[in-house]
């Protein structure tokens, strides 16, 4: 049976530890972290297609005693594809990757990505020089995922294949400057 | 050899970016920036990011700054142009975005292919909001790099000083 986006995104953060920072990709990725509950540590992105491993990167290395979550859409990680060979050669402990796989650019009307022609992501991560590459196509490894998000102690990419359905958007606040100082202010950082 | 020519302005760049408590520099590597470049590797304090593609670069800033770390983006002219959609996530959300760009396409530049994209970064980081401030001799460096640094992380906006081909000097194309 296909995975379902939001249930994929709810066991994944359902025991979401204190110290875990999210940073989603615009569109449907969005749309689920915020299904998936509210919190000052999500970094919601309605723009910057193409850069939420980035962002994920700078954070990873800024917060080395926390662990940093990018969860975004094949289309969005493939738009930032080189960003993977920068974070192979970082390689920052606390940084996990997680791409969510429908194989279609969903917020435009489901056309085909390149993951559909047989681009395979987790390779592209693995040749990167990322060691935990995973792909994940059942319950039993979005468990085994959800557990690794809370001990994982190298750069992890997984790719997690999901249906392509477009369930209802539960769209969040939408101001950055707002959401990036009630990120920092959550950090304890000061304005 | 006067005496303008002999200030180390990429090491009084370097200080200027240590006083500020800069964390971490993403570059693309780049002539112009050898020096600062080399600076910041060594220096165990400064994390050395060296990217694909310049607009990574603004997005790696953006994390640093959710995370409470100061970052640097060092490229040449043509990167600014990789950076333009990227810039929004910094205009929208009011980060800090300090760019240091090495210029080409104007001072006896040998290769015309740099010269249309060289020609418009003036201009085109003005429409993305940023502050543009620009050094053409090796003195200026400091002062305008000490400004940007308040401008972009006391105003937290999009700062981009442009260092002349004059100041770094022409490409040298036969060895």
């Amino acid at each position: 049976m296909t995975l379902e986006r939001r249930k994929v995104m709810a066991t994944l953060l359902a025991e979401r530890g204190k110290d875990l920072l999210v940073v989603p990709g615009l569109g449907s990725t969005t749309w689920d972290l915020m299904a998936a509950g509210d919190d000052p540590r999500n970094f919601y992105l309605w723009g910057a297609m193409g850069g939420a491993a980035m962002i994920g990167l700078g954070l990873a290395l800024a917060q080395p005693a926390r662990r940093v979550a990018v969860i975004t859409g094949d289309g969005e990680m493939l738009m930032g594809l080189g960003s993977l060979a920068t974070i192979g050669i970082q390689r920052p402990r606390n940084l996990a990757v997680i791409v969510f796989d429908n194989a279609v650019y969903g917020e435009t009307g489901g056309q085909p990505s390149h993951t559909q022609g047989g681009v395979d992501l987790a390779a592209v991560a693995r040749a990167s020089g990322i060691a935990d590459c995973r792909n994940v196509d059942d319950e039993v490894g979005v468990a085994a995922l959800a557990a690794r998000l809370k001990d994982f102690d190298e750069t992890l990419f997984a790719r997690v294949v999901i249906a392509a359905d477009e369930p209802p958007r539960v769209l969040p606040l939408r101001d950055g400057a707002e959401l990036k100082q009630r990120f920092r202010t959550a950090l304890g950082l000061k304005p | 050899m006067n005496a303008a020519a002999e200030i180390d302005w990429p090491a009084r760049l370097y200080g200027a970016l240590k006083r500020a408590n800069i964390r971490q520099v993403g570059y693309v590597p780049d002539a112009g920036h050898a020096r600062l470049i080399e600076r910041c590797r060594a220096d165990p304090e400064i994390r050395d990011v060296v990217l694909t593609t310049e607009e990574e670069g603004v997005a790696l800033a953006a994390g640093a700054w959710l995370g409470g770390e100061r970052a640097v983006l060092l490229m040449q002219s043509s990167g600014a142009g990789n950076c333009i959609n990227m810039l929004s996530l910094a205009r929208s959300c009011r980060f800090p975005m300090l760019m240091v760009i090495t210029m080409r396409g104007e001072w006896e530049e040998f290769n015309p292919w740099q010269v249309p994209m060289g020609s418009i970064v003036e201009p085109v980081m003005k429409l993305c909001d940023a502050e543009v401030y620009r050094a053409k001799a090796p003195g200026e460096v400091e002062t305008l790099a000490d400004r940007a640094v308040q401008q972009a992380f006391g105003d937290e906006r999009l700062v981009a000083l442009l260092l002349s081909q004059q100041l770094i000097g022409k490409k040298v194309w036969t060895k």
